[in-house]
């Protein structure tokens, strides 16, 4: 900046003048190296972190110490990256380490990633936010197997820019031919791929050759240096910032005048004053404000944190998403994607999982397996599972329509994981490819199991004729799903009605949905097997939709025994406003209790799968209530259910 | 430069508030932990930011070893009075009561009570399902491998075998009965980028950061601070006098325990100088603290029993 820049910035308001600055800094970029042992992946990173003066002092004594321990001739830089002892042992890398170095340009983070078809999923990890990918080739071996897969990898998980480094170019005496060979090879390979731009570079790792100076070694190759091209790469080009994405991540209400909507922009840009709806409500408003700690924000973009606020009071909650009235994300609860399978456990189809996308988490379905990819060949074969490290297509249902846009157009909304509802582990990672619309699907039979998830095809979601909201304002009070959930004989049923009885004489709108009075009709079809509980929970969730968009306060007395279908029940509402009471007795006391004899006949035999004595009861992890009744009185559980409601603003006090 | 990139710091920055507005969207009963150090001291101002115009919606908690220094009591006290945040005081009374010291019971055994066993507790006590700690990546190598939501057993164990693939910024908040989650929301920034930050925001630090003259003795090749000497409790008078004490500039890198805690010499008294140390000096950061050297993989090893 001249002198004469220097005063005219200066003058500027602080806010302008952060906002010019922060654009001239330096920038970050993400990267992942993938090699397999003994490409010299460690060697390579070792020899960017000690030319760029990113080693400490201590660390680079320590491993000289060690290379003359170990009686080598130069300081083996590999050792710089040993990470867990357990891999120290082994010697190879089995998990994504986190490298930082900069340069006056940029400041980098190296995912750094093991090869080895067995770590895929380290890989898929490594490289879901990287904007650049460097492959390790080793001169010597040429294109082999895992180099393929490796540039498979990139292209499935849509990075931008990918390196490929031609390694150990001293043992093949600089020469130009293996180098011209390797590149024709994987140039033909790659074009069958979707990568964008592809680059070739000649290196030694070991010597120093092409890493962060050109060499006069191989003064064949006119291309520039590893670190050079790192520096100078256009990754700035790869944001989306056409369409304006913004997954509400939470809700500010300091006081009663203020509500704002704090997330961290996807893809596109907002200004105050512009049109945008909520997802899935479909309301419409314009943007009132973009605020921040420093002030508010003529403009907001791509990455930025920030919390927006809208001219009309409308319900946003979490898991909600703000978008352009005229650039609206694909909607849909029944679409294909690419996933990488990442737990031991294979996957199970049909069977529920948690899906998480932006930031929602609903339920969903694996309900057809298309295809996985042969990690050797990378040829399509037909499967009946997913294992560890597999790669395919699918077709997924979720419990609800979701907004995304095909991972290709936008990683952030096109992405989503999978988690298994029993051990909560990340068991899959996903890639949204877009509308699953074949005829067969179509076609599909509709039997319980299958059909039970099933959206009718052809109907589209317009949104309630009258919304949620406007009940509310005229009911004066928000409508709440409370979900009791304990053993037969704990008390649920009883609290629910009391609870209902007090509400209505305070002006409530209310209803109490039980077994009982559900399947006597709308389930009388169902009996009592896994599925067919599950199906039962279905049905009892989505009434109670219906009862909560009509405006009341429903509360669900159900033993509900599977978190799985709890966890299906709870996807089907805003966040804030599904209670989960956890009516908790010991079962002793409840088979003391025995209000219906029904204990009494499941001890004898007579009725088969009863919950707690011979069908298991999988307590809540996180509800949001526990109510003891072997230590509270009805009055007392009830008060505090009420006293609940008040603080939450769910009713007045 | 496309004008609709961010700065690496306000990238940082921006990548932190998202996951604690995760965080605290998603867990019942969050907590920060805050140790008066630097890297607290900006992981309060990313809670503040991300909160904006609210509070942050979790108290901070000090795991208090009674060790700190008497500096970092001062700063911690006034700096969440000024803040008005809620701050919960907890330490392992029982062993502080018994004595338990570095000199008497060793460095590990130390540590593995005031500091691992008092957070595991202290956890427990308030029924905190999630963590916030200031931890880096960058600091040590096995923190290297760190995911940014950290699963611990209900004895607080982490098994570095079995983390949870962590994809795009889809962090899985779902845990089991008794786990709990350690949260680190500056995983990416180095010990550089902290001090950057702390320019740009203008985050008061203490002053121990800064170089000055101080009274210490030097022990393996490290200063420590002669104020710990005279702590009239331990029976060290007879080191000091087989120690020569001296005088000389010298400040802290890192904050930890007194008797553990060793100052580097410097004459870094501004922010400026204190970045362009750690530019120039290249010596890893936990270098100074001596829990770090007890074996090759003693960090490590700490975690898997629960330490931070
Ligand atoms: N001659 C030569 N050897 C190399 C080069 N790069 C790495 N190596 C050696 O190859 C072996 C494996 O390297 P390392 O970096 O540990 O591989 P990694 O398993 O991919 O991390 C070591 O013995 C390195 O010294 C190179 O460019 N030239």
């Amino acid at each position: 900046m001249s002198t004469k820049d220097r005063s005219a910035f200066d003058s500027l308001p602080l806010k302008t003048k952060e906002f010019i600055m922060y654009t001239k800094e330096k920038t970050l970029v993400r990267l992942v190296t993938i090699g397999s042992v003994d490409d010299g992946k460690s060697t390579l990173i070792g020899r960017l972190l000690y030319e760029t003066n990113s080693i400490f002092e201590d660390q680079y004594a320590a491993v000289e110490k060690t290379s003359k321990k170990k009686g080598y001739d130069e300081v083996d830089l590999a050792l710089l990256l040993d990470g867990l002892s357990a891999e120290r042992q082994q010697g190879i890398t089995i998990d994504v380490a986190h490298i930082y170095f900069e340069t006056p340009a940029r400041k980098f983070i190296i995912a750094d990633s093991p090869g080895h078809v067995q770590y895929t999923r380290n890989m898929v990890t490594g490289a879901s936010n990287s904007e650049l990918a460097i492959i390790l080739i080793d001169a010597r071996n040429g294109v082999l197997t895992q180099s393929k897969r490796h540039g498979f990898i990139v292209s499935l998980l849509q990075i931008p820019h990918m390196i490929v480094a031609i390694n150990k170019m001293d043992l093949v005496d600089y020469s130009e031919e293996v180098y011209q060979g390797i590149m024709t090879e994987y140039e033909e390979f790659s074009a069958k791929l979707n990568i964008h731009d592809i680059m070739f570079i000649p290196v030694s790792a070991l010597k120093g050759d092409n890493v962060v100076r050109k060499s006069n070694r191989m003064p064949w190759y006119d291309g520039p240096s590893l670190l050079h091209y790192l520096e100078n790469a256009h990754v700035a080009a790869d944001k989306n910032l056409v369409d304006f994405r913004f997954p509400v991540q939470y809700v500010i209400r300091p006081h009663l005048d203020f509500r704002g909507y704090a997330g961290r922009i996807s893809s596109g840009t907002i200004s105050p004053e512009e049109e945008i709806v909520v997802l899935p409500s479909g309301k419409n408003s314009r943007v009132k404000s973009i605020i921040t700690y420093d002030g508010e924000l003529p403009e907001a973009f791509a990455g930025q944190s920030v919390v927006l606020t809208l001219h009309d009071e409308i319900d946003v909650s979490r898991g909600d998403m703000i978008v352009r009235t005229h650039n609206l994300p694909q909607a849909g609860n029944h679409f294909e994607a690419m996933i990488c399978w990442m737990d031991e456990k294979p996957m199970v189809k049909d069977s529920p999982y948690i899906f998480k996308h932006t930031t929602k988490d609903l339920r969903a379905f694996i309900t057809k397996l298309s295809y996985k990819i042969d990690m050797n060949t990378l040829h399509r074969q037909t499967t009946d599972t997913f294992e560890l490290n597999d790669i395919g297509r699918v077709e997924l249902k979720t419990s609800l329509p979701i907004f995304f846009d095909p991972f290709n157009v936008n990683s952030k909304t096109g992405s989503f994981i999978l988690i298994d509802p029993l051990t909560n582990n990340t068991v899959a990672a996903g890639m949204i490819r877009g509308v699953a619309k074949t005829v067969e699907n179509v076609l599909e039979d509709v039997s319980i199991e299958e059909g039970a998830q099933k959206k009718s095809p052809h109907i589209v979601w317009r949104g309630w004729n009258i919304p949620r909201g406007t009940r509310e304002d005229r009911n004066r009070h928000k409508a709440v799903v409370l979900w009791f959930t304990g053993y037969s004989g704990s008390g649920k049923s009883t609290i629910a009605k009391v609870l209902e009885e007090k509400l209505f004489k305070m002006g409530c709108r209310t209803m109490v949905l039980d077994g009982d009075n559900l399947r006597h009709g709308l389930c009388s079809d169902l009996g009592f097997s896994q599925k067919e509980r599950s199906e039962n929970i279905r049905r009892a969730g989505e009434t109670a939709h219906l009862f909560f968009e009509h405006g009341n306060i429903v509360a669900c007395s159900f033993i509900s025994p599977y978190r799985a279908d709890r966890a299906f029940v709870r996807s089907l509402f805003p966040t804030d406003r599904f209670l989960e009471v956890h009516v908790k007795c010991d079962l002793e006391e409840c088979k003391r209790r025995d209000p219906n004899g029904l204990y009494k006949k499941a001890l004898s035999g007579e009725i088969e799968k009863f919950t707690g004595i011979s069908d298991p009861y999988e307590e809540p992890e996180k509800p949001e209530f526990i109510l003891e009744t072997d230590n509270l009185s009805l009055e007392q559980c009830v008060e505090n259910l009420i006293l609940y409601l008040q603080k939450k603003n769910i009713i007045h006090s | 430069m496309s004008p609709y990139r961010l700065s690496y710091l306000k990238e940082l920055e921006s990548e932190s508030i998202y996951i604690m507005r995760e965080v605290a969207a998603e867990f019942k009963n969050p907590v920060m932990l805050y140790s008066a150090g630097k890297d607290s001291s900006v992981m309060v101002r990313l809670a503040q930011r991300a909160f904006y115009p609210a509070k942050f919606p979790f108290p901070l908690m000090h795991v208090d070893t009674s060790y700190k220094f008497p500096e970092m009591y001062e700063f911690r006290d006034k700096f969440c009075k000024e803040i008005g945040a809620k701050l919960i005081v907890e330490r392992n009374e029982e062993w502080i009561a018994k004595g338990c010291h570095p000199l008497k019971m060793g460095i590990e055994k130390c540590c593995a009570c005031l500091k691992t066993q008092a957070l595991l507790d202290a956890l427990k006590k308030h029924g905190f399902d999630a963590a916030f700690g200031g931890a880096r990546r960058e600091e040590e190598k096995s923190r290297a491998k760190e995911r940014v939501f950290s699963l611990r057993d209900e004895f607080g164990q982490w098994d570095p075998k079995n983390q949870r693939p962590e994809l795009w910024d889809l962090y899985n908040a779902w845990i089991n009965e008794g786990q709990s989650v350690r949260v680190f929301p500056l995983s990416n920034w180095t010990e550089h980028d902290i001090w950057q930050y702390i320019k740009l925001e203008n985050i008061p630090v203490v002053p121990l950061y800064f170089a000055k003259k101080r009274e210490i003795i030097r022990k393996n090749n490290r200063l420590i601070p002669i104020s710990y000497y005279s702590n009239e409790n331990n029976n060290t008078h007879s080191e000091i006098e087989n120690h020569q004490t001296e005088t000389v500039m010298c400040r802290f890198r890192t904050l930890g325990c007194v008797p553990c805690t060793g100052a580097i010499e410097s004459y870094a008294t501004t922010l400026d100088d204190i970045i362009k140390e750690v530019d120039e000096v290249k010596k890893s950061e936990r270098e100074n603290r001596l829990i770090d050297t007890t074996g090759d993989s003693a960090m490590e090893d700490k975690k898997k029993q629960g330490y931070f």
